[in-house]
């Protein structure tokens, strides 16, 4: 995603995700047909056996947001007439088609030959479709994904995936594309998902080392790059997820922690935390150096798992294709309810020996931001660690502020230090 | 004797607490900001260490018998002097540095008469410095600036009329060098000066020499400095010398009120609700978010848009008799608001009324997103002293929360130094 971290991994993401926007922004010249879709539930297995190039509105935003160009692109959003409350993921995308829709590549983007809409947890993600398909006027396929109100999924909602995947998406894409759908191609490529999807828990886990050998939030958004994106499915992801690997174990080896955004080795770990909420974008090293320059390293996060929580055990599954991509849909974290969130987040401190949870409450998203504070609470009162609430946005600029961030993160690593010192008193 | 010394770096002013091992308050003191944080952090350690020495002096005296009566005049005389002489000294540094910038094609050929005025204006001001710290005299501001600013303009105009100068020659070079001599910190030597204090009044000697001498002679040994604060980062000391505000805060509210489990902070630029738990130490925390609405500068803003003082705010808000609902506690809004309701017949008092309850409101949802309010609840931060404020916050914790314990201390502005000072006691002896 940026020149932050140079380690093999990152580079070979880099040359991936270059490939990715070849592809999409030179369809005209290979004939390819372009999906736009979102990455909680993504469908990309099933793309792929329609030949269909993956386009994700999301990363695009991410991608300006950390390139500093999502500031103008919002408040054009803004001019034109969009409401400072709605998700600046939104407004940076409409900013940029206003703008001459270019990729990173420096070519236009190309006009989608479908809109694919497999998640729906988040109400924004409709609506941000309708403002597209009104641009583009192309078809829009959606799949309607129950949430799980009562924490967990049942056989009907299965059932009900199942039979959208059946009735309306898969006849769709095979419309757009001209290609027959071919239950094997979706096999192997759920085969290929499933491994790279090993790695990257045993990558994610990892975190319960001491010191831990990765930073699983600001690291983690680039460990969780090519499964989320346009790669699942792919032998790219696979070779991708081994690199990674090995370069984790490496470091277990020699007892290293990441890398920091200064190039450093991060081995002096004071604090062990656990974060809740997205990242922000727009000023993405300078809020993770506010954690490093002050020894906190991530070792579990839930935001890594907003394409999927692999880490509970969930796999793609080539022996139940439909039914596994239904599951997946269904197991996102944002469809997950509060109770669920809390139990998640709950473990997540005592499994990975945290010293507490910090949640960074994302101003224009409702989707991750509702009942947070109620988490919080929750989390503080199950375990006893301390938590603590920062407020920033993804991709607005103008909703950051340094000062007032590191003003609270600094309060919280001192509180926790206060805390160590209390109990070890006390014992 | 070890001191222990918290120095609370604000958006608007500096205050620095000294501490002994036991965490007794031994001394404070408070200066402005300004641009210079080092000057404002050296300033305000050096008041509150002068404030330490007053303080053994007082004990010293009360060990005397037949003291007891004169003590506190005894003592109020030792430090007018000791700030007549400190006066003295920074005027003459003043007067090195204006001389010192007579230089330039400006001048060219005119150094002779334009030194000569300066040292006439000094000589003024010197001789009238006695005035200004004789007793009973009401000083304006203890400020440097605004002591020897007011008497230079007078004197200074009349030296130059007299000389045939254009008084903007020198005004020039004194606005160039009050700068410089401000942002040095007085010179040190303590000590000296309190000896020079004590001489220089018809004291009875026989009485006071040796108690004073005595506790003179006690070194101050600054064993630990913690800093808190907006400015904390540009403290010139190391990290681990460094803890946030809120912390200080917290630690110091239990320091001042060992039962309090809640803390309510507004200060400048932001509002702080703080949980913490029988020993001080923070337990959870919630403040407003980068918009700094309903924060003290709002009252600020709120002041100017009407003309008024800081100060004033507060009691002319209490004599409203209806209450003006104000929603917009946005610093760009209020402006509006404000003038919308004048322009309505509304009364600036009902007006004030309704802003400061808006205030308050936007503290208790801070404070709700906190945990609540638990008994005792203590009340700290500038607007702690604004007795509208004061009365809605009160209304409001009744109404939401029942009869909890309320403290407000009149050393309020002091918590943030008080928990720094706390903290340097802990980092030395824990
Ligand atoms: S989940 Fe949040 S960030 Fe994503 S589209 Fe919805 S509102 Fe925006």
């Amino acid at each position: 995603m940026s020149e932050i971290v140079k380690e093999p991994s990152m580079l070979l993401q880099k040359e991936m995700i270059a490939r990715n926007y070849e592809a999409i922004t030179s369809k005209h010249e290979t004939g390819r047909k372009v999906s736009s879709t979102f990455v909680p539930g993504n469908l990309n297995e099933l793309l792929l056996c329609f030949d269909i190039v993956n386009n994700l509105p999301e990363i695009n935003a991410i991608q300006n947001g950390m390139r500093k160009l999502s500031g103008n692109y919002i408040m054009d959003a803004e001019k034109a007439g969009h409401s400072e409350d709605v998700c600046t993921y939104v407004k940076a995308d409409i900013g940029m088609m206003g703008a001459g829709n270019i990729a990173p590549n420096g070519k236009p983007f190309p006009k989608p030959d479908v809109l694919l809409l497999s998640y729906t947890g988040c109400y924004t993600f409709m609506k941000w479709f309708e403002l597209l398909r009104e641009e583009y006027k192309c078809p829009t396929l959606m799949l309607h994904v129950p949430y799980e109100g009562d924490g967990h999924s049942t056989k009907n909602m299965r059932d009900y995936i199942v039979k959208q995947l059946k009735e309306v998406i898969i006849p769709g894409l095979e419309e757009v594309s001209g290609i027959k759908f071919d239950i094997d191609r979706l096999r192997e490529a759920l085969r290929n998902s499933a491994k790279a999807e090993d790695n990257l828990v045993w990558v994610l886990e990892s975190g319960k080392h001491k010191p831990s050998p990765i930073d699983a939030y600001f690291g983690g958004v680039y460990y969780i790059g090519p499964i989320f994106t346009a790669f699942r499915g792919t032998r790219d992801a696979i070779a991708y997820y081994d690199a990674l690997r090995k370069e984790v174990q490496a470091r277990i080896e020699t007892r290293q922690g990441p890398i920091t955004p200064d190039g450093s080795n991060f081995n002096d770990q004071r604090y062990r935390l656990i974060v809740e909420g997205p990242p922000n974008w727009t000023n993405f090293r300078e809020f993770w150096k506010m954690f490093s320059d002050e020894g906190a390293v991530v070792v579990a996060s839930s935001y890594t798992k907003v394409g999927g929580m692999y880490d509970l055990g969930f796999r793609h599954d080539a022996d139940n294709p439909l039914e596994t991509l239904a599951d997946y849909c269904l197991g996102c974290y944002t469809n997950r309810n509060l109770p669920t969130r809390v139990d998640i987040l709950a473990k997540y401190i005592e499994e990975y020996e945290a010293d507490g949870l910090l949640i960074n409450s994302i101003k224009s998203c409702n989707s991750f931001s509702a009942g947070q504070l109620m988490i919080m609470n929750e989390v503080e009162r199950r375990t006893g660690k301390p938590g603590a609430f920062i407020e920033t946005d993804l991709v607005d600029p103008r909703y950051f502020s340094a000062a007032n961030v590191k003003n609270r993160l600094e309060s919280y690593f001192q509180m926790i230090e206060q805390k160590r010192l209390g109990t070890a008193k006390a014992a | 004797m070890r001191c222990f010394i918290g120095i609370d770096l604000g958006s608007t002013t500096t205050k620095a607490v000294v501490m002994d091992e036991n965490q007794t308050v031994l001394g404070r003191g408070i200066t402005n900001s300004r641009s210079n944080y080092d000057t404002a952090a050296a300033v305000s350690k050096q008041e509150a260490l002068v404030d330490t020495r007053l303080t053994l002096f007082r004990r010293s005296l009360e060990a005397v018998p037949g003291t007891a009566d004169v003590a506190e005049a005894v003592l109020a005389d030792l430090e007018r002097n000791f700030r007549h002489i400190q006066f003295v000294e920074q005027l003459e540094d003043l007067e090195r540095t204006c001389i010192g910038n007579v230089k330039g094609p400006r001048f060219a050929g005119r150094e002779k008469p334009v030194i000569e005025a300066l040292a006439e204006t000094f000589r003024r001001l010197r001789e009238h410095s006695a005035t200004q710290f004789a007793p009973g005299f009401r000083r304006k501001s203890d400020f440097f600036r605004d002591l020897a600013g007011g008497d230079f303009m007078h004197n200074g105009e009349a030296v130059c009329r007299e000389a045939g100068l254009a008084f903007d020659l020198i005004l020039n070079i004194y606005d160039k060098s009050i700068i410089k001599v401000e942002n040095r910190p007085p010179a040190g030597d303590i000590e000296g000066k309190f000896v020079r204090a004590l001489e220089m009044e018809s004291l009875d000697q026989s009485l006071i020499a040796a108690p004073v001498k005595s506790a003179l002679s006690i070194p101050l040994e600054e064993t630990y400095v913690v800093g808190t604060g907006y400015g904390r980062v540009r403290l010139p000391f190391p990290k681990e010398h460094i803890r946030s505000e809120i912390l200080c805060h917290g630690l110091g509210a239990h320091i001042m009120y060992p039962g309090t489990r809640t803390v309510l902070d507004i200060g400048g630029q932001d509002t702080k609700g703080i949980q913490v738990d029988p020993a001080g130490i923070v337990e959870n925390f919630q403040m407003n978010d980068r918009c700094a609405a309903g924060c003290g500068r709002y009252l600020g803003y709120i002041a100017d848009e009407m003309n008024m003082g800081l100060q004033e705010l507060g009691p002319l808000a209490m004599q409203s008799t209806k209450q003006v609902r104000i929603n917009s506690t946005c610093t760009v809004f209020a402006g509006a608001e404000l003038r919308d309701r004048l322009a309505l017949g509304e009364k600036r008092e009902d007006i004030l009324a309704g802003l400061h309850r808006a205030i308050i409101l936007r503290a208790m949802s801070i404070l709700s997103r906190a945990g609540g309010v638990k008994d005792q609840f203590t009340f700290t931060g500038g607007v702690a002293k604004n007795e509208a404020a004061v009365r809605e916050l009160r209304k409001l914790i009744k109404e939401n929360y029942g009869d909890v314990q309320i403290n407000i201390n009149p050393d309020s502005i002091y918590t943030g130094a008080l928990g720094g000072a706390a903290f340097a006691v802990r980092a030395v002896l824990n």
